[in-house]
């Protein structure tokens, strides 16, 4: 098992470790609910170094990376991030990724356990396109500090004003002396900061800003804790929500889908999908009762099954609900309809509802 | 890690208190600690017939549902309802508010397959 540029401050801090796409990461450091809380409320500091950061350089890459996935990569400013998904003939998913253009490179950061599949798929596709490609993965380190507090612990370290960096945007920078690329994205529904560093760079950074915030109530924060909160705030996790057989249709990501693009790979299948509107899909499920959903567990619609379980959790911030997405029939997909879920043979109410489960209240990177 | 003397434990990380011919059972500090938050328990019913070490429910946290087994077999009598809202009382009592369930035992001793406090302790720290 690999081990990221931050192994050591997980073991200090008695984390509590597991395989994750490749590396021994951090579950959770003391409490889940307890990380969620601080994150949804102050903050919360994630070791995501493990997800693969591969840079991809030359004039060819916007239109090359636009053949290969269905969001627009052309229009991307200069500093702008933005969420696509790179797909197969069928329209399914090979990763959702992100997209970061810097003013002489991109950035393109992936899914962990997709990452060497990426690389292989990315080295394929460049051919004689002129695009170079670099990977990062296991050398660079991304520390991602997320929650309403985020910007203010930031911004003494930073010799960049991180407080009018705006949403879906980045910067070059340094924090604590330390080289960074400084973007404002995340994956918790909550304000926050993604910080690409040199491995080297990470452990001193990671100290440091648990050190200068823990009275503000900055606390180190786990995968656990991480999937809680994406689910709350309805974003997809790869091999959950979008696999190589769900596509971004099916996972309700039309916003991401620009079929006025030129032809890019699985266009014709996805147009297909769109038409015809008869395809499985991903919804919200909230529960009656407190018993958590689990992936696979069957859905019923009346006696028909329609569907299954793609994720589940507590809700922390819903009320301790118990929440989770299904893939399910069309016939079962709109909000509001009561559906059953199975739990180890017995039969259990809950209803089809929108995603998100929790969206934040105050607006992000406004100045 | 202590463990309360006057306990008998299982080696899948369960307790019994045993007063005469009744028995209260839950897990242990060592098995609320490797669970984490717990989110949800489901216990047997009222009036169930249970057979030493079989499973008669499962417990719940945040990433993992793991089966619970009974120490010891006899007749459900009544269940921690008040986990119902707050299951979270394993994590933080587990030898006291948080018990599980209390079951009312046959005659025959069970004492057989279970530990003691001390060598619960030990079997915790070959684990």
């Amino acid at each position: 098992m690999k081990r990221t540029a931050l192994y050591d401050e997980h073991v200090k801090l008695r984390a509590r470790l597991i395989p994750f796409g490749g590396f021994d990461m951090p579950v959770q450091y003391v409490s889940i609910l307890k990380e969620h809380e601080a994150v949804r409320h102050s903050a919360g500091l994630f070791d995501l170094s493990h997800m693969g950061q591969f840079i991809l350089e030359g004039d060819a890459v916007p239109e090359w990376a636009n053949r290969l996935t269905v969001n627009a990569v052309p229009t991307m400013k200069p500093w702008q991030a933005r969420y696509n998904i790179f797909t197969n003939e069928h329209g399914g998913a090979h990763d959702d990724v992100i997209f970061y253009r810097l003013p002489d490179r991109w950035l393109l950061v992936v899914n962990a356990g997709n990452a060497d599949k990426m690389w292989q798929l990315l080295n394929a596709s460049a051919g004689s396109s002129g695009v170079k490609l670099t990977s990062l993965h296991g050398r660079n380190a991304l520390i991602a500090i997320q929650g309403p507090r985020s910007a203010s612990m930031l911004k003494p370290h930073a010799d960049v004003d991180v407080n009018a960096l705006k949403y879906y945007f980045c910067t070059e920078g340094n924090v604590y002396g330390k080289k960074a690329v400084i973007a404002r994205t995340g994956y918790t529904g909550e304000d926050g900061f993604e910080l690409f560093v040199d491995g080297a760079d990470a452990p001193e950074i990671w100290t440091k800003l648990l050190a200068d915030n823990a009275a503000a109530g900055l606390v180190p924060a786990g995968l656990g804790a991480r999937d809680a909160l994406r689910l709350e705030a309805g974003m997809p996790l790869y091999g959950h929500e979008l696999t190589e057989e769900i596509t971004p249709l099916q996972a309700g990501l039309n916003w991401v889908v620009k079929m006025d693009k030129p032809d890019f790979v699985g266009k014709a299948a996805l147009e297909a999908q769109q038409r015809a509107d008869d395809y499985p899909r991903i919804v919200g499920i909230v529960m009656d009762g407190r018993a958590p959903v689990r992936e696979g567990y069957h859905v019923f619609l009346g006696e028909k099954r329609v569907g299954e379980i793609r994720s589940g959790s507590i809700g922390p911030s819903v009320g301790n609900k118990s929440i989770g997405t299904a893939l399910v029939e069309k016939e079962a997909a709109t909000p509001g309809t009561d559906v059953v879920v199975h739990i180890r043979g017995t039969a259990y109410g809950a209803k089809v509802v929108e995603l998100p489960f929790y969206k934040r209240s105050y607006k992000i990177g406004a100045a | 890690m202590a463990q309360p003397e006057g306990l008998l434990y299982s080696k899948e990380h369960e307790w019994v208190k045993i007063d005469g011919d009744r028995a209260t059972v839950g897990i242990t500090d060592y098995a609320q600690d490797s669970l984490g938050d717990i989110v949800y328990v489901e216990l047997p019913k009222v009036g169930a017939q249970v057979a030493q070490f079989g499973p008669v429910g499962v417990v719940e946290s945040v990433k993992a549902v793991s089966d619970l087994f009974t120490p010891v077999g006899g007749e459900v009598l009544e269940v921690n309802t008040g986990l119902e809202n707050d299951p979270a009382l394993v994590n933080r009592e587990p030898f006291e508010g948080g018990w599980l369930f209390k079951l009312k035992l046959p005659g025959d001793s069970q004492s057989a397959g279970l530990l003691s406090a001390s060598d619960y302790e030990s079997f915790v720290k070959e684990s």
